[in-house]
């Protein structure tokens, strides 16, 4: 019952924004609190050990899938709210009739409806579609506001996601086959729990060639290089709350995919062959971010390819297993997500008070804007990994368990990454938080309605890195279900 | 249905989706491309009547006459209105040209034997041993994903990677759980769908193009 209330009442608040009504935005917010809260009681739930089912055996929810609904859910309300704030300055500014409006309100929810199918799905080819639906809510988002380069972005978006993502209904296909074959698994069924049952009797040589489809198609999702080459460009380009989701929760629900899959690859195989791969994926990642960082000139960019960097250290640490890996493997999701939620949500605000998204064009924010420039420069601390936000805790998490997984020269390796991608975000930091002041620039003051989310989702980054007790259990029982 | 002409039927049907995708590297007239895309989906759904057939798989039929529907008559129709709108739509230059892309396609079908070895060799007997080829039909759709340059071919390619899984899912697993078809069958519209607008609109403010104008966006 819980499991169909978190899938309805995003959908309603989709389904109710009608062109004309101003509060569909405000009912969209509404909604997407109410998911963060039915996340918790659902978290609160499978920590006492009730998993919940529902509907024939499609939908199902463990601590993995409650976890991230609370991800999903916290992110959301922050977009959310600051879509209201998004479509009336289109609107002011005459780019967005009411019925665009509504529109842009109705995929947005569509959009968190599907990622939220994706996470509570019991069947890994529901989960697969859901994933594929993502894409197709978020192409006209992406394209929304309507520039040639934000075509371009929704094309490339779609055209390399849905050729990956079909690669991984092929390796999904190849899961199937390999269990049909194992004995024991009932035809018809996707569902995961009797995929992993069957998992120790699958056939090696398949399981392997699945394996590789998964991280190759959930890999595009997920913005792991070398499949990265849309992300830049569709994050830089849609609206800054729908980046915000994008590249807050989309990314770790494919990797979400990832871990269900890498779970059953694991009995299958051992955990040799899916850490070669997720070591690969997520060095190349590190690389790809730290080369690309150095020398870039768009402020929206450097966050797109920031998550690549965060995508490499999450698919680190899934490399590494253990259940202490997967637990800072999952506080860094919810951690990048919330800073990385406010960063963009911030950058859109820049680029809407400034007109422009290069970062030579934007100086000193903290003297002009103090309260975005501030927001801005403690979302970048979060980002780097700097305490006392929980990125620090969980980076450190990550790091550790690499080496104690015999994987220290990767962690060195990412080391190195991450101290180039430093240097670089701080060197555009420093210009756009100090840099020279253009003479005769006023102060401006920042809307309340646009500062007080954002600064919350930092706090709430801050605290879970002072003390991640309130989610200890749910952690600690979410890592259990897909560790090695 | 005798076993002979069961699996005589198959291996035709099975045939045809990969013969038609290596027809899209040779016609560049996207019209003809679009036809035979149609064929395609038409052999895809005999594929899995076939199978059905055999096995009185009630679900598998329904997946089948789904994919007749929607590969056969519905996606070819939508790419249809595309290319009509645009009388001399041809694939003028192909950053690889015809006979080196069909020599390319010979090199990826003994490819894709060799990548599904470990496939066929767990159920030999079965329907299975046809995987090969829509391993082929998916690393084809690859190619021409890499290697053409309009709207409609790339989503060609696009489409010869789905069907080319979709042929692999029914030899292998004889479908997936009808649920997935369904929303898997409504996803695949629903990007073509998409793609179209996104063709169309970019159409009407950059004229005819190729896809490698689309170069607003770099590092």
């Amino acid at each position: 019952m819980l499991i169909y209330t978190i899938l309805a009442v995003p959908l309603a608040a989709g389904a109710a924004a009608v062109p004309g009504r101003r509060w569909a935005g405000w009912a969209a917010a509404a909604a997407n609190g109410a998911v963060l809260v039915l996340g918790i009681i659902l978290a609160v739930q499978v920590t006492r050990g009730r998993p919940a089912g529902a509907a024939g055996g499609i939908l199902r929810a463990d601590a993995l899938s409650a976890f991230m609904v609370i991800v999903i859910g916290a992110i959301a309300v922050l977009a959310s709210c600051q879509s209201v704030r998004y479509l009336s300055a289109e609107a002011g500014r005459g780019a967005c009739t009411p019925r665009y409006a509504a529109l842009y309100t109705a995929l947005v929810q569509a959009f968190v409806c599907c990622m939220l199918l994706a996470v509570l799905a019991a069947s890994l080819g529901v989960m697969w579609v859901a994933v594929e639906a993502t894409t197709i809510a978020t192409t006209f988002l992406v394209g929304h506001r309507g520039t040639d380069g934000a075509l371009e972005a929704s094309w490339k978006y779609v055209v390399i996601c849905s050729a990956g993502i079909a690669l991984a209904f092929l390796g999904t296909v190849l899961f199937y086959f390999a269990a049909l074959h194992a004995g024991g698994h009932p035809a018809g069924s996707l569902d995961w729990t009797s995929l992993m049952a069957a998992s120790r009797r699958m056939n090696p040589g398949v399981v392997r060639l699945a394996m590789g489809l998964i991280v190759l198609g959930y890999g595009t999702k997920a913005g792991l290089a070398p499949m990265h080459s849309w992300l830049p460009d569709a994050h830089s380009q849609a609206p800054a709350p729908v980046s915000a989701l994008m590249s807050g929760v989309l990314l770790t629900v494919a990797f979400y995919a990832l871990l269900r899959f890498k779970a059953i690859a694991d009995g299958a195989l051992g955990p040799g062959y899916p850490r070669v791969l997720l070591v690969a994926a997520g060095l190349a990642s590190l690389a790809v971010a730290a080369s690309l960082l150095l020398t870039q000139r768009d402020y929206k960019r450097m966050l797109a390819y920031h998550s690549i960097e965060h995508m490499g250290l999450i698919a680190l640490g899934a490399a590494a297993g253990t259940p202490l890996a997967i637990a800072a493997v999952l506080l860094h999701i919810l951690g990048h997500g919330l800073a990385k939620g406010v960063l963009f949500l911030a950058s859109g605000e820049i680029l809407l008070a400034e007109g422009t998204s290069e970062i030579a064009k934007v100086p000193a924010l903290l003297s002009r804007r103090p309260v975005l420039g501030g927001i801005f420069g403690f979302g970048l601390v979060a980002l780097l990994g700097l305490p006392p936000f929980s990125l620090f805790a969980s980076e450190l998490n990550m790091l550790r368990a690499e080496v104690a997984a015999g994987l220290g020269w990767a962690a060195a390796i990412a080391l190195a990454c991450m101290a180039v991608i430093f240097a670089a975000v701080m060197a555009h930091g420093r210009h756009l938080l100090l840099g020279d002041a253009p003479p005769h620039g006023r102060r401006e003051a920042t809307p309340r309605a646009v500062a007080v989310p954002l600064a919350a989702g930092l706090l709430a980054c801050a605290f879970l890195g002072v003390s991640a007790w309130p989610l200890q259990p749910l952690l600690h029982a979410a890592a259990q279900v897909v560790a090695s | 249905m005798t076993g002979s002409a069961y699996s005589g039927l198959l291996g035709l049907a099975a045939g045809a989706v990969l013969a038609c995708a290596v027809v899209t590297l040779w016609r560049r007239d996207l019209r003809a491309v679009v036809a035979v895309l149609a064929v395609q989906g038409t052999a895809l759904g005999i594929t899995a009547g076939v199978l059905a057939a055999h096995s009185r798989d009630i679900g598998l039929g329904v997946t089948a006459a789904l994919v007749l529907a929607a590969k056969g008559l519905v996606i070819p129709a939508l790419l249809r209105r595309v290319v009509r709108r645009d009388p001399g739509s041809r694939e003028s230059a192909p950053l690889v040209n015809v006979p080196a892309s069909l020599l390319a396609a010979a090199a990826l079908i003994v490819v894709a034997y060799l990548a599904s070895g470990n496939i066929t060799a767990l159920a030999p007997d079965g329907p299975a041993r046809l995987a090969p080829v829509g391993v082929a039909t998916v690393l084809i759709g690859f190619l021409v994903l890499a290697t053409r340059r309009k709207a409609v071919s790339a989503i060609t390619g696009l489409l010869l990677v789905d069907n080319g899984v979709a042929l692999v899912a029914f030899l292998l697993t004889a479908g997936v759980p009808l649920l997935v078809e369904l929303g898997a069958s409504l996803d695949v519209l629903l990007v073509v769908v998409v793609l179209r607008v996104l063709a169309t609109t970019m159409r009407a403010r950059l004229g005819p193009f190729d896809l490698d104008q689309l170069r607003e966006l770099h590092d």
